[in-house]
């Protein structure tokens, strides 16, 4: 008998149907991978299961898990699965631990909830149990706050949280997806142990195919709140019958085609010895606080035609960095220039050769502006701003090269999607025929299919406008794809600079050689007939 | 810990000195001559002259506002214009009545206001948070002192329950004392109540979308332990906030309330003072009222360090 | 747009109150300044629909008028705190932790500790006491109320990317504060508004009730209950007139600033996500 079997599962949720006929099992220290795109359903069937669902939501099927159906049990009854045979990982560590209460409280809370433990066995125990995924008591005591943790040390408290009673089956929703390259790395083989020690069944549930490749023994894909293919992992990934998952692998092993560089050997934006700090909080009120070095003594020159990728984790100094280059903060020592001219306090014509675009494709636009005012904010930058009817004129030819339908110009913007909402932040940047655009994470919020059609529009563009640009990322694969140089940024200092092929295959730097390795790799695939 | 202490300690005393500079000046620079000023239109110039004297007017502005300062930290609050006595006694008598009632009434309000609201969040959308939510709509409506005019009307006159006025003074024993201050906490606290009965509720709710509510109930806690065990003390911090801001205004409304039951406090002292143009009298009041809110919102800034261990680790 | 019942009881209130008001500068059932003390203490009657008070005055005609003295009073105090309040939470807000926002943060703090009834105390020591000073004093505490809620919006607007985007096109601090900045702010500014409006009426009946708020004869409800006071255990109508009239217009604000928030919300809510 399966560990998990779950037969038709449906849900409807306030009159939308979220899942429909779900049907799949699991055996115990099996690993199970639900992937899918965003609106999926993945996450709602993880909550199904869970039975943690809003008051609103209707759900019917079967669901079994080590002999008893969930969907037949009360709520108190639910309470003592919970933790005791099922556990649940989330994807925010920095939102999931309760900041009022030390971590160790947090576990020993867990443990309390068995009838068979006290208070005081809760206690002792909760040490060894946090030492069991790698917060060892001498480094990590349990009478720590979780704001005194990273990022990746909270994700293990959850993770403790979860299997503190040794639960059958573990549930892990984006788990890693909020973490760096290496943290991710770390928190995956974690999981791995613990399938592996406590005989646990594990359902993975990831958008990312690589993160699926490297772990899971069966996936099944979802698309529209129905699982359109499921098999072992080497099954699909050589093999696949369904068109969407093709359509996913296709997309997730894209490499947008790069056109023909043409290096000038011209230099466009220069930095030089670049230092940027910060203060720390200072104690005492008279202490002069100490400062943080973001940006250590960074230079680098982008030649005209240059595609240059900037790789780094999170607190490398990349944004510190960016900002400086957009001449949005000033730097303590060295030169940004473009075409020789600073750009900090540079004047319109400079600022009209350098544009950006943002990664979240929400919050990068003025929620009161139609879609027309936002692409023409640049406009602002000419001393005679264009007559209005050369603005539009320009407004809908920029539009329609960026794939969009120009009448759609008097929406707002809440009316469109992620992808593209993403092609109006390349219009709004193109819109001044800048010669340098930075692109900061540009495709790291969306979808692996809408990512691909971005990164083949970007290098589409580029050609057709003669662009140049900077495209900073945390993704190698990304980098891979889009850029022919790259640099690779650590605690504020370049470690790495050259080609992308170069770098990304054979590294020099110990720190690019981590990177890759604990970066998880899509095999090379095979699209079935 | 030490740190987080220190600022607050910092910035106590950095607003009492400011607090201190505004009323003095307001009081004693800005209308030109406060002798003048305090005996009126019709005075002769040689009255005038002696007042300034005896007020040490003739000293510099800087001078007289260190004498002011150091006499109040001594405890002498001057010589009352109209009564020729010594304020400190005067206030020192009242302020045993109106700094009590306030804090009865931040008592009560807080006892009413934190259960209904814990109780309207359990509740949330069905009957019992729509009747706490319609009652609290019309707490917040009423004016303290009109409820007040009802209780005596209900309690006092026609029940005879309390006395319709007076103080009956702490000499005769704690309970006494509280007995004549009951309606007037009552009349004070309801209305506060309702506010903070709301914030309680909304910061509940909100506590309860966050993220490690999720991870609780995922843990196996059922919806109760997790309201009291995660979801209240995280949601008091804001209910912290508004206690600190609400007790301004009960010290306000403590003042207005003593209208309505005679209550021998400092509202009979400043409003009088006031009719009487007797600046010194106003002056020392202000001071007194400002010194006490901030004192309790430093309080409430030490609470937050208790309850929020972010707070604490400040390095 | 669906409008809930309550919101829609809170827009009748309001309007209700405000036209009453109005109404009171073309008409009047009877003249407030005259004094018939031949009819004091009237019940409820057909001549006098709310009766009359210890002078023989109409109540009903002077609640009218004092309905002008309520909102009007209020009405200018939230002004006086959206004119300043708001300048001075967008300036704190544009360079958190300046020294500019600090100076504007402990300006607000210092004001927090005085009370609206202890600022109106100052003022009226030294100028006297009316409806004027009662705006001031009122006006004066909305100011911080004002900048702290701008300033508490505004910080979470600045870090968002099309600020960004927007210095990146070189527009400078004060133009994306006009541009981007305040408009996104005005949901939030029209629900504290009327926060603030109902807060005002109460705050001036509380200060005409000591005497510190408009001066008779101008009528005031605070006053009116004033002057109930002694008289409430065989006059209880004198006090309940003018008590409900304040109940209902805060009522009236509180329902419709509710609903306001709903209805704004959701707009801008699904706008941003």
């Amino acid at each position: 008998m399966s560990l998990l079997n779950v037969q038709d599962l449906t849900l409807t949720l306030y009159g939308a149907s979220i899942l429909k006929q779900l049907n799949f099992t699991l055996e115990p220290g099996e690993i199970l991978a639900l992937t899918g795109e965003s609106g999926s359903g993945k996450s709602m069937t993880a909550l199904s299961l869970l039975q943690l669902l809003p008051d609103a939501a209707e759900l019917s099927g079967n669901i079994t898990l080590d002999g008893t159906n969930l969907l037949r049990l009360t709520e108190p009854q639910l309470c003592a699965q919970r933790g005791g045979i099922m556990g649940m990982v989330f994807q925010e560590p920095m939102s999931a631990l309760n900041p009022v209460q030390t971590i160790g409280a947090q576990v020993a809370e867990a443990l309390r909830l068995d009838p068979k433990t006290n208070a005081a066995a809760a206690q002792n125990r909760a040490g060894a149990i946090l030492g069991r995924v790698g917060l060892a008591p001498e480094h990590v005591p349990p009478s720590r706050y979780p704001h005194e943790l990273s990022g990746g040390q909270r994700q293990r408290v959850v993770i403790a949280l979860a299997i503190a009673r040794q639960p059958k089956l573990l549930i892990a929703d984006e788990p890693t997806t909020a973490l760096d390259v290496t943290t991710q790395a770390q928190i995956l083989a974690l999981l791995k142990r613990l399938v592996r020690e406590d005989d646990m069944g594990l359902i993975m549930i990831t958008h990312d195919l690589a993160v699926v490749a490297d772990m899971a023994d069966r996936i099944a894909v979802m698309h529209r709140g129905e699982i359109v293919e499921q098999a072992a992992t080497s099954k699909i990934l050589k093999a696949s019958t369904h068109p969407y998952t093709q359509k996913l692998l296709q997309a997730a092993s894209h490499m947008a085609r790069q056109p023909g560089a043409e290096h000038s050997r011209k230099p466009l934006l220069e930095v030089a010895n670049v230092q940027r700090s910060y203060p720390a909080k200072r104690p005492w009120p008279w202490i002069k606080p100490p400062r943080n070095i973001a940006v250590k003594n960074v230079s680098f020159s982008l030649q005209t035609g240059d595609r240059m990728g900037l790789v780094g984790e999170s607190g490398c100094g990349k944004s510190s960095l960016t900002r400086a280059i957009l001449g949005l903060d000033p730097v303590e020592k060295g030169t940004i220039t473009l075409n020789g001219k600073p750009v900090w306090g540079a004047s319109s014509t400079i600022r009209r050769d350098l544009q950006v675009v943002f990664q979240d494709p929400y919050g990068s636009f003025n929620p009161r502006h139609k879609v027309a005012k936002l692409i023409q904010e640049a406009f602002h930058l000419y001393e005679r701003p264009p007559l209005r009817e050369d603005q539009e004129q320009r407004t809908c030819d920029v539009m329609r090269a960026v794939g969009l339908n120009p009448d759609d110009r008097g929406r707002y913007i809440h009316e469109f999607s992620g992808g593209q909402r993403q092609r109006i932040a390349i219009a709004r940047a193109l819109i001044t025929r800048p010669k340098l655009v930075i692109f900061d994470e540009a495709v790291s919020a969306l979808d692996v299919s809408v990512r691909a059609q971005i990164l083949d529009l970007i290098a589409d563009l580029a050609e057709q406008y003669g662009l140049s640009y900077l495209f900073i990322s945390h993704d190698l694969s990304v980098v891979r794809s889009i850029t022919d140089t790259c640099m690779v940024m650590k605690e504020g200092e370049i470690v790495e600079q050259g080609s992308t092929a170069f770098i990304l295959n054979t590294p020099t730097h110990p720190y690019t050689q981590q990177l890759l390795s604990a970066a998880p790799k899509l095999p090379k695939i095979s699209i079935g007939a | 810990m030490i740190p987080y202490i220190f600022k607050r300690l910092l910035s106590l005393l950095i607003s009492l000195c400011l607090a201190s500079i505004v009323i003095f000046t307001v009081v004693e620079v800005a209308p030109g001559d406060p002798a003048a000023f305090m005996l009126g239109i019709n005075a002769q110039d040689d009255t005038i002259l002696a007042l300034r004297k005896e007020l040490g007017l003739d000293q510099g502005k800087f001078a007289r506002y260190l004498a002011w300062v150091g006499g109040m930290l001594s405890g002498d609050f001057g010589l009352s214009y109209t009564y020729r006595s010594p304020i400190a006694d005067m206030v020192g008598e009242r302020l045993w009545v109106s700094l009590p009632l306030a804090l009865y009434a931040l008592g009560l309000s807080i006892l009413i206001a934190l259960p209904t609201g814990l109780y309207a969040a359990a509740q949330r959308g069905k009957r019992g948070d729509a009747m706490v939510m319609g009652a609290t709509q019309l707490g917040i409506a009423i004016p303290n002192f009109w409820f007040a005019m009802i209780l005596v009307v209900v309690f006092a006159i026609k029940l005879r329950w309390f006395s319709a006025g007076g103080f009956a003074g702490w000499d005769d024993g704690l309970f006494s004392g509280l007995k004549s201050l009951t309606l007037p906490a009552i009349a004070l606290a309801l209305p506060q109540a309702a506010i903070l009965s709301r914030v309680m509720r909304s910061a509940l709710i909100e506590t309860l979308g966050e993220d490690y509510i999720r991870t609780a109930r995922a843990k196996g806690l059922s919806k109760r332990a997790t309201l009291w065990h995660h979801a209240l003390r995280n949601a008091l911090i804001p209910v912290l906030t508004i206690i600190g801001l609400q007790f301004s205004f009960l010290m306000a409304g403590a003042i207005i309330i003593e209208q309505v039951f005679f209550l021998p406090g400092l509202g009979r002292l400043v409003f009088q003072a006031i009719t009487q143009r007797d600046l010194i009298v106003v002056e020392s009041v202000v001071m007194l009222l400002v010194f006490a809110v901030i004192m309790v919102n430093f309080l409430v800034d030490l609470a937050y360090a208790a309850v929020d261990p972010r707070l604490r680790s400040e390095a | 747009m669906k409008l809930r019942g309550s919101f829609l009881i809170g827009l009748l209130l309001s309007a209700a109150i405000a036209s009453t008001a109005l109404l009171s500068f073309i008409w009047v059932p009877y003249d407030v300044t005259v004094l018939s003390i031949g009819e004091k203490l009237q019940g409820a009657s057909q001549a006098h629909w709310l009766g009359t008070d210890h002078f023989g005055r109409d109540l009903l005609s002077m609640i009218m008028v004092g309905a002008r003295t309520s909102l009007a009073v209020a009405l200018v105090a939230v002004g006086i705190g959206i004119g300043l309040g708001v300048p001075l939470g967008l300036a704190a807000s544009a360079r958190q932790g300046g020294w500019l926002d600090e100076l504007i943060m402990r300006s607000n703090d210092l004001i927090f500790a005085f009370p609206s009834l202890v600022i109106a105390i100052l003022i009226t020591a030294l100028f006297g006491a009316s409806a004027v000073n009662a705006i001031i004093a009122i006006g004066i505490f909305n100011i911080p109320v004002f900048a702290r809620v701008t300033r508490g919006g505004a910080l979470s607007l600045w870090q968002r990317e099309f600020i960004l985007a927007a210095r990146v096109c070189g527009k400078s601090t004060g133009r994306i504060a006009i541009e981007h900045i305040l408009p996104n702010l005005n949901n939030l500014l029209i629900v504290q508004g009327t926060i603030q409006f109902s807060l005002g009426i109460l705050a001036e009946a509380g200060l005409s009730y000591v005497g510190l708020g408009a001066q008779p004869p101008t009528p005031s409800w605070g006053r009116m209950l004033a002057d109930a006071q002694t008289m409430v255990s065989f006059a209880p109508h004198l006090a309940l007139v003018p008590g409900s009239a304040i109940i209902l217009s805060v009522i009236g604000l509180n329902l419709m600033g509710d609903g306001l928030r709903d209805v704004l919300d959701p707009k801008l809510r699904e706008a941003a996500r």
